[in-house]
């Protein structure tokens, strides 16, 4: 439910936010600037960083208010594996995220269709792919952090630190060493950057996909270690 | 229908339950009866599969508990201490929740769903969000859950917690319908409940059984035996002599009264042996006043009490 209003004020947020940002665009910048591409990274800049914000209260309640309800105690009852539950709850949270973006493409739809040359829609979809997944990252994160703790506000504090921490890897850029580079490399943002600029490169895809799978499998051994500890 | 062989489990150095043995029939209701901490929680939450024993077995339908666990959680329907609600959904999206995640065929939910209302008397409060029911309902509904699926095992943590005086006799009733076509397993710390519904009973303690048996067996097992107490005024050895003396008296104790000089005596005696009349001949023999007197039979508190409280106690009561 307060996810549901979260839509409300983000779709809301984005829509000023995005305004300006073209109204910026339309009046300082040369007629020869590609200014649907500039919007375009600009948007999905300032998308990212809400998603940042918003995933950990997605995720918060995810197993700590199922835990703290005793209603965890009915689904590891019922003829459903853990990987079942991860997978469900995991998969409910990714529809949730898509549905909250699913208003601000209108924007971009319309933008693209008004503008001239209009950009190619294969750059929409790649700046949407690389939301999702980056989102669908953090979602498995907080899924995990969740899992942990019984209290839903301890959940999302841990995953918004957990979440700017891949996030600022990225500093390691400025420093050409090579621990510098594989921590860039690890930066959940830095992935995100081709997207936006509608690049859709393998080893992002890479990254991104067992990023998941990764934190997935984390939450399926969370909650089966749940029978073993004090409930 | 259920067995439970050696069934232990610890929590680090505390043994929450230990070394468990018992078996349910089909279609019996089994009473498991303890004080709070008793391990009755416990022991259910490794039945239904959601802890693993430390170790022992259990087996429900012939399938193991822990190694099974899917064919097990597949038939039992189970009512944790609180029930496990979502206090967004209606009442009827919740059942048919649960009926999904049981594996219930979609055809027959809605079938299920209206049987387990009409059951626990949940139909006229279908569409109401759960948040907005009071205890006693809340409580309904998670008894409707255990029953949504039809399992053949029903576990039942305290099902009458939090219920009225009428909703407790409308749940017993409900319980005792159903048995028969559903093996029963319910937990209770309050006694009529057991000897009401109940085929038989675990008495538990402190992990460890302390009995099993009919309630039938269990209350008359003392009932017979008789207690009597009587307020006088004596010197205490010679009461203590004079009261032992009596043929039949088994257990004499001799508190002082609140009032005064006098005593509070309590006298047990085997069962079939009413000794009534002769405390009172000895007592007015000896010349002392005789305040009061009057006999308790034992009921299943008693036994409890007796069966539950700690070792030394129970060594003195027993002997």
């Amino acid at each position: 439910m307060t996810a549901f209003f979260f839509n409300v004020i983000l779709s809301e947020v984005i829509k000023q936010s995005f305004q300006m940002e073209m109204q910026g665009m339309r009046f300082g910048a040369p007629s020869d600037f590609d200014v649907p591409a500039a919007v375009m990274r600009n948007f999905f800049g300032i998308l990212s960083t809400l998603v940042l914000f918003f995933t950990p209260i997605l995720t918060m309640s995810v197993y700590a208010e199922e835990r703290k309800r005793g209603t965890m105690e009915l689904l590891m009852t019922s003829p459903v594996s853990e990987l079942e539950i991860v997978l469900g709850k995991y998969l409910a949270s990714l529809s949730l995220f898509a549905l909250m973006l699913l208003p601000t493409a209108s924007y971009m739809i319309f933008m693209c269709l008004r503008s001239d040359p209009r950009p190619p829609w294969s750059m929409l979809a790649a700046g949407y792919a690389g939301v999702l997944l980056l989102g669908g990252s953090l979602l498995a994160l907080g899924s995990f952090v969740s899992s942990l703790t019984e209290n839903q506000l301890i959940a999302a504090v841990i995953t918004f630190a957990a979440s700017l921490f891949i996030w600022v890897l990225d500093i390691g850029r400025s420093t050409d060493s090579g621990g510098g580079t594989v921590l860039q490399y690890l930066s959940v943002i830095r992935h995100y950057e081709d997207f936006t600029r509608g690049v859709i490169d393998t080893s992002n895809l890479i990254y991104y996909a067992s990023f998941i799978v990764l934190f997935v499998f984390l939450t399926v051994r969370s909650v089966d270690s749940m029978r073993w500890r004090r409930a | 229908m259920i067995e439970v062989q050696d069934l232990t489990k610890s929590y680090g150095s505390v043994t929450a339950v230990d070394h468990v043995s018992f078996t349910v029939n089909k279609g019996e209701i089994l009473g498991f009866l303890g004080p709070n901490g008793a391990g009755k929680t416990t022991t259910m939450r490794i039945l239904t599969g959601y802890m693993p024993a430390t170790s022992g077995t259990a087996r429900v339908a012939g399938f193991d508990v822990f190694r099974e666990s899917m064919e097990v959680r597949r038939r039992i329907g189970y009512l944790p201490e609180n029930p496990p609600l979502y206090p967004d959904m209606t009442v009827e999206t919740y059942l048919d929740f649960v009926a999904r995640i049981k594996n219930v065929p979609a055809e027959r939910r809605p079938a299920r769903i209206d049987d387990a209302l009409r059951k626990t008397n949940l139909e006229d409060r279908r569409s109401e969000l759960i948040k907005r029911l009071s205890r006693g309902y809340k409580q309904r509904v998670g008894i409707a859950q255990a029953l949504v699926h039809d399992p053949d095992v029903i576990i039942l943590d305290e099902p009458t917690v939090g219920l009225d005086p009428k909703q407790i006799i409308e749940v017993r009733n409900l319980i005792k319908g159903l048995a028969g076509n559903h093996t029963i397993i319910l937990s209770t710390h309050i006694l009529p409940e057991v000897s009401m519904t109940c085929d038989r009973v675990v008495i538990i303690n402190k992990g460890k059984i302390a009995a099993v048996d009919t309630p039938q067996n269990l209350t008359s097992q003392l009932k017979g035996g008789q207690k009597i107490h009587i307020e006088t005024e004596a010197p205490e050895k010679l009461l203590r002599d004079v009261l032992s003396e009596i043929p039949g008296a088994s257990r004499v104790v001799i508190e002082p009264a609140r009032a005064g000089s006098r005593q509070t005596v309590t006298v047990e005696a085997a069962q079939g042996n009413d000794i009534r009349s002769q405390v009172a001949a000895k007592i007015v023999e000896h010349g002392w006043p005789l305040y009061e007197l009057h006999g308790v039979s034992l009921s299943l508190e008693d036994i409890f009490l007796e069966l539950t409280t700690d070792d030394a106690a129970h060594a003195q009561s027993s002997s």
